[in-house]
């Protein structure tokens, strides 16, 4: 039994650290400030799930109590990790992307990033004084 | 009166669970002391929660984080496979709108946050009006079928648990 928990630990060990890597290299492959952002965002995801399913197993089979901390992890990773994605995504289209290159949205006037509205000043005019 | 005192049953279940994970422990006292935060919690912060989400359907959600779940899986298998073998020339990254046949805030926010964690897909913005999710593909020979993708597995699921 003890045998198999632990083959079962090793192998989320490994597959954990093997997705964080891929992860972490793909934020230096990837050419794009987008497509770098799915890297960090999905393959993290397995590989923190992978090092978080290893601990509750070896603190569930291999010590006196158990713990159910990682599903809170996972429960926090899972609400924070896409705000942070969608933050990064808003800034980097206020920052680079024009209008024309994105899709229209269906319906509305435009994306609520590019919606300026029609009260505030340019930003040209409040940086001078 | 049971509303007043109650206002938000599911945000005192979620503090109790959430207080005795915090803690460790299944212990009656432990129990006590989460549900008289998830009692006292919901109370102060009434206010700030104007429009409650309704749950028409709150067993569907078991099925739809289990989706979720197997499909977190195959978007990470294919996000590693497309970093490791695909060169960036052969990637056709793309920008697609989703039009939103949802209306309830909650939904929407659990629509864009799926879809940032599933394959190949990323939540950027919102539109101005709140009718459409402008999403970006990694890689995506076919904008179209990905929006229909998403509005068939995600969005269908997620109007039946809301509205």
């Amino acid at each position: 039994m003890e045998m198999i928990a632990e083959i079962v630990i090793t192998a989320c060990l490994v597959i954990g650290g093997f997705f964080g890597l891929v992860g972490s290299y793909g934020l230096i492959k990837l050419d794009h400030p987008m497509a770098r952002l799915h890297a960090p965002t999905k393959a993290t995801t397995l590989g923190v799930g992978g090092v978080l399913i290893a601990s509750m197993l070896y603190s569930w089979v291999f010590e006196t109590h158990g713990s159910f901390h990682e599903l809170l992890i996972t429960l926090f990773l899972f609400i924070t990790a896409p705000i942070t994605a969608n933050f990064i995504a808003k800034a980097y289209l206020h920052r680079h992307e024009q209008e024309e290159v994105l899709p229209d949205p269906q319906g509305d006037k435009t994306w609520a990033v590019l919606n300026r509205p029609a009260f505030s000043p340019e930003p040209e005019e409040t940086q001078k004084g | 009166m049971l509303r007043r005192l109650l206002p938000h049953p599911l945000l005192t279940a979620l503090l109790t669970v959430v207080w005795m994970l915090l803690n460790n422990s299944a212990t009656l006292g432990q129990f006590v002391m989460g549900l008289i935060l998830g009692l006292i919690i919901p109370v102060i912060t009434a206010a700030y929660w104007p429009d409650r989400p309704v749950l028409k359907k709150p067993m569907n959600i078991i099925g739809y984080v289990l989706i979720v779940m197997y499909d977190i899986v195959k978007s990470n298998i294919d996000v590693a496979l497309i970093v490791l073998f695909k060169s960036n020339a052969a990637r056709q990254p793309a920008w697609v709108t989703v039009p939103l046949d949802l209306k309830s805030p909650e939904a929407i926010t659990v629509l864009a946050g799926t879809i940032t964690m599933t394959p190949g897909t990323l939540t950027a913005d919102l539109s101005s009006e709140g009718h459409a999710l402008l999403v970006h593909c990694l890689d995506a020979p076919d904008p179209q079928a990905v929006c229909q993708d998403i509005k068939d597995r995600y969005e269908s699921r997620l109007k039946e648990i809301f509205e």
